[in-house]
């Protein structure tokens, strides 16, 4: 028989074992009684002879190996049995424990799905992505294309492939949407080491210029214009004003920074950026190819590299390109976000924890006559230790399981709070691993809370203790305020990093983001394909779009930009002051934005001096540009610089500069001090040379001032602007208000979390010093009731209880100040925009968690005040 | 002269239950009379602890059991050496007669030296 057999059939064991003795037994008394004996003298000498029938029994079920989990049920049936007693403390400490388990639940479960779980990729520890570096810009992902296919080419330690952001009109099968788009080497699929759902990838020679225009969809589309149909592989989709045949189905989930729809190859793009080596547009991810480290694919890489600087030190100097993993790219924004909340959610759960310890402490105590009983009645110490155990691994588990539940409810609505995207967002489940962490950390917190209880085990001076004498409370003072000293220190560290987040918010929401922000509206255009034949047709649809914009009711003024303040995309330029090329990688720069004249009024940025553009300035005419205060601050170390000249180096001639405008917050109100770009500068729309008109046409985004709400108009306008073929499309509507809000999204994100996680941890400390001192003076009720009866008054008698809780509370705040500031610099670290911690904020969390402490005390005090000493004195 | 008796010695019990199993299926009290008898009363089995140690063989494999009938017509338990249990049996049974011989020979030696 098994061992779970045996443990399961325990009844039937127990049944034989009975039989098996009583045989032995009988059977021994009958030889007794043939030799003479009387019956009676015959059962008694042959029970002699076996022993104890109990005790044999005992020794008997310890040789089946079955005790320890009889014991197990046995004392969960128990605990079981006492938590119906006491179903508020139990119900209690359930929920504390559920709800500080779920919340680590579903922090762990971001974690486990975004950082931990391998990519879906085959083997995606070998996969890496290639940055390059400036001294002065930081790390950046962009290589031009010619760069990339020389890498691609030389490299042998790494499987090279490249993919750039696209986007463009699906005209047909169907209505005209705007979707997004990537354009991928045809290596892209096989360095993932992925495969399409249906159909092919691209073969090598679809990916060159000139080749048959093909295209990959995404399943979203798939599933969205095609019904989910096999027949859509070989249809004609209609993307971009080009005709490319559906050659495969994309896996489901499938994205490459964010989701894309359409995928065409990278080598048959015709922008004009693909010839261009200073044009670093191309993302490059690669496989290290087989027994190959990262350190010697990095060595080879700077070696190519290295004769690329030689050969085109213009575009190629200065840079340095590096080999990095390419999960460590893809999370390198949310890491430290998801740890941060890991740690302050297991802060919480610790706070829980202790808050049930000392709840359990108080019951262990209470019940401390019942274990000297049960001492007194034979039981080990170690068996009671164990009793005390299950009973808070019981509760803790229960908590755990309802945890669970809490947190597979939550997970997708706190996703969806959260500000950006998320990396891998598809791929966040509950899975195994988080099963194991959960019921781990459930288990681990039942033993935590059951500890101190089963330390007190009393085996010494039990018949004190069976007494019910009073001596022994007094060491239990010691033994609560580690409790709730750790309580506040913890809840110390939650409230100040709250303040210092809340106050950075608040401190960021009042910065001049340096526009105007009210009846903005912004969105991005798709210029008609059709319209974009030459640069005459695309001026004229351009100042087409602005007329009609400008004729739809409420629009004020109406303006172009290629990029918007606190949205996605920038342009950065080197400018030099003189002719003198400076060596490469010194160069200032500056964002720059390609603009119409009426840019400024919508915006409303201040203009300090000279003018901003106007219809004059156009192709032909002398290139102008406008400066931000910083730039004229920067380059010239004045502010009247209108008049001065710029070499820009992508625009060829000197550009004067025509006017002086305020700064803009471009990079978000809070990341704009940290960004490396602070110089501003604009250049008309009208001068962008022709040969990137085609380009530039591609990102305009339009911007207009209105005397409404401006999402009222985003209709009319939509309509308004479809253009002759219908196809002509707004996406990525938002009034300005949303943008400059968005910009905070994160830290008003974590500011309101750490607001609820500091709030519970309040309220759990408030719990904790509670019930702690209602405990305490109960104890000590016939102590209070000597005092007063020796002419103590009941104002001696609060102060008496209150010196006890400050005594805790100081303590705590002590150490939770020490802790609060390095948990400061912690979130310093990776919270933008974050300042030191504020004195003011500081004390002002400090007081709030003292008063509320103190509040907490008042009341056992007030009831200890209110003791009647005669009553108390009968008592005892 | 009542013979002198003597306790066992310690993990004797399993060897000496184990031999006593090895010719037939028996039950406890059998077991415990047998041990009794060829020992010629020397060696004093205590019956408390022979039922933990059945129950430790058992569970060790080394024995199996059976409810049957005895020739009164009771049902006991009848316990009966498994292949296991046999390669056990002769393990032990060498390992102790090894013993025997050397603490014998140290004894031998120790009267010749003291001759």
């Amino acid at each position: 028989m098994n061992w779970w057999s045996r443990l399961w059939r325990r009844n039937h064991m127990e049944e034989q074992l009975e039989k098996e003795l009583r045989f032995h037994l009988d059977q021994h008394a009958s030889d007794l009684i043939a030799r003479g004996r009387s019956a009676e003298q015959a059962q008694r000498e042959a029970r002699i002879a076996l022993g104890g029938p109990e005790q044999v029994k005992q020794y008997c079920r310890e040789a089946r190996g079955t005790r320890w989990a009889e014991e197990l049920l046995q004392d969960t049936r128990y605990a079981l049995r006492s938590f119906r007693r006491k179903p508020g403390f139990a119900a209690s400490t359930v929920l504390i424990s559920a709800l500080g388990i779920g919340a680590t639940t579903v922090m762990f479960t971001l974690i486990n799905s975004v950082l931990l779980r391998p990519l879906p990729f085959s083997q995606p520890a070998r996969l890496v992505v290639l940055h390059g570096f400036l001294e002065h810009l930081g790390e950046f992902w962009g290589f031009s294309y010619p760069d990339f296919k020389d890498i691609r080419q030389e490299s042998r330690s790494l499987v090279v492939a490249g993919w750039t952001y696209t986007g463009g009109t699906i005209s047909a099968p169907g209505e005209p949407e705007y979707v997004d788009g990537r354009q991928i080497s045809a290596d892209l699929f096989p360095a993932l080491g992925i495969s399409p759902l249906y159909g092919r990838a691209f073969r090598s020679e679809e990916d060159r210029p000139g080749a048959a225009p093909v295209a990959m969809i995404s399943y979203d589309l798939w599933q969205r214009r095609f019904a989910g149909d096999r027949a859509a592989l070989g249809r004609k989709l209609i993307f971009d004003g080009k005709n490319c045949v559906v050659i495969g189905i994309a896996p489901p989930g499938f994205q490459l920074s964010g989701e894309a729809d359409v995928f065409t190859p990278l080598g048959q793009s015709t922008d004009l950026r693909m010839q261009n080596r200073s044009a670093a547009f191309v993302n490059v991810v690669a496989r290290l190819a087989a027994g190959v480290t990262p350190n010697q694919a990095q060595e080879e890489v700077s070696l190519i590299h290295r004769r690329l600087a030689r050969e085109y030190p213009k575009s190629d100097a200065g840079v340095r390109m590096l080999v990095r993993p390419f999960m460590q790219d893809l999370v390198k924004d949310v890491r430290g976000t998801l740890w941060l909340l890991l740690s302050a959610v297991g802060l919480v759960l610790f706070i829980a924890c202790v808050n049930i310890a000392s709840l359990f402490l108080i019951r262990a105590v209470s019940r401390e006559r019942e274990l000297a009983m049960r001492v007194a009645l034979g039981a080990g110490r170690g068996r009671l230790v164990r009793q005390c155990m299950t009973e808070s691994a019981v509760l803790g588990l229960c908590g755990g399981v309802l945890g669970i539940f809490a947190a597979a409810v939550s997970l997708h609505p706190f996703v969806a709070l959260w500000p950006g995207s998320l990396p891998r967002v598809n791929e966040i489940r509950i899975d195994w691993r988080v099963l194991c962490f959960a019921i781990g950390m459930s288990l681990l917190c039942g033993l935590l809370f059951g500890l101190a209880p089963a330390l007190r085990v009393p085996v010494h001076r039990l018949e004190q203790a069976l007494r019910g004498g009073r001596t022994v409370t007094a060491g239990s003072r010691h033994l609560h305020s580690p409790f709730v000293i750790s309580e506040i220190a913890l809840a110390v560290v939650l409230l100040v990093s709250a303040g210092m987040l809340g106050h950075t918010l608040l401190a960021l929401s009042s910065l001049n983001p340096g526009l105007d922000p009210r009846n903005v509206l912004t969105a991005r255009f798709a210029l008609s394909p059709n319209a974009m034949a030459n640069p005459a047709q695309i001026r004229s649809a351009w100042q087409e779009v602005l007329d009609r914009a400008r004729k739809v009711p409420d629009v004020q003024f109406v303006a172009l930009a290629d990029i918007v303040p606190m949205r996605e995309g920038e342009n950065v330029l080197n400018y030099r002051t003189t002719s003198n090329p400076l060596p490469p990688g010194q160069e200032p720069f500056a964002l720059a934005s390609s603009v119409t004249p009426d840019y400024l009024k919508v915006m409303g940025i201040p203009l300090h001096q000279g003018r901003f553009f106007d219809q004059q300035d156009r192709e032909g005419s002398e290139a102008v540009v406008v400066v931000d205060e910083n730039l004229a601050q920067h380059a010239f170390g004045r502010k009247d610089v209108v008049g001065k000249r710029l070499w820009i180096q992508a625009m060829g001639a000197p550009a004067r500069i025509i006017g002086v405008v305020g700064h803009v917050r471009h990079w978000g109100l809070a990341g704009d001090d940290q960004s490396r770009v602070h110089d501003q500068m604009y250049y008309p729309f009208a001068q962008v040379p022709v040969p990137l008109l085609h380009f530039f046409s591609s990102i305009m985004s339009i911007t207009i001032r209105t005397r409404t709400p401006p999402l009222n108009v985003a209709e009319v306008l939509q309509r308004a602007l479809r253009g002759a073929s219908g196809d002509q499309a707004l996406y990525e509507i938002r009034d300005m208000e949303q943008l400059i809000g968005a910009s905070l999204a994160r830290q008003r994100f974590l500011s309101f979390l750490f607001g609820i996680f500091a709030g519970i941890a309040l309220l759990l400390a408030c719990i904790g010093v509670y019930g702690v001192l209602a405990y305490l003076t109960r104890q000590r009720t016939s102590e209070i009731g000597v005092r007063m009866a020796l002419g103590a008054s009941a104002h001696d008698v609060m102060w008496l209880v209150l010196r006890q809780s400050l005594k805790m509370i100081a303590v705590g705040v002590g150490l939770g100040m020490i802790a609060a500031l390095a948990a400061g610099r912690f979130l310093r670290h990776l919270v933008e925009g974050m300042g030191p911690i504020n004195a003011a904020t500081f004390a002002m969390m400090i007081l709030l968690l003292v008063l509320a402490a103190l509040l907490a005390s008042f009341v056992p005090a007030l009831r200890a005040s209110l003791i009647d000493p005669v009553k108390a004195l009968r008592q005892e | 002269m009542a013979a002198q008796k003597s306790d066992l010695p310690q993990g004797t019990l399993d060897l000496l239950i184990l031999k006593a199993v090895a010719v037939e299926p028996v039950h406890g009290y059998a077991i415990a009379q047998r041990l009794e008898q060829v020992s010629g009363g020397v060696v004093q089995v205590p019956e408390g602890s022979l039922y933990p140690a059945l129950h430790r063989l058992e569970n060790r494999g080394f024995l199996a059991a059976d409810w049957k009938k005895t020739e009164t017509g009771r049902e006991a338990k009848f316990y009966k050496l498994t292949r296991k249990g046999r390669k056990q049996l002769d393990a032990e049974a060498a390992s102790w007669q090894r013993l025997i011989e050397g603490v014998g020979l140290i004894l031998g030696i120790a009267e010749r030296g003291a001759q």
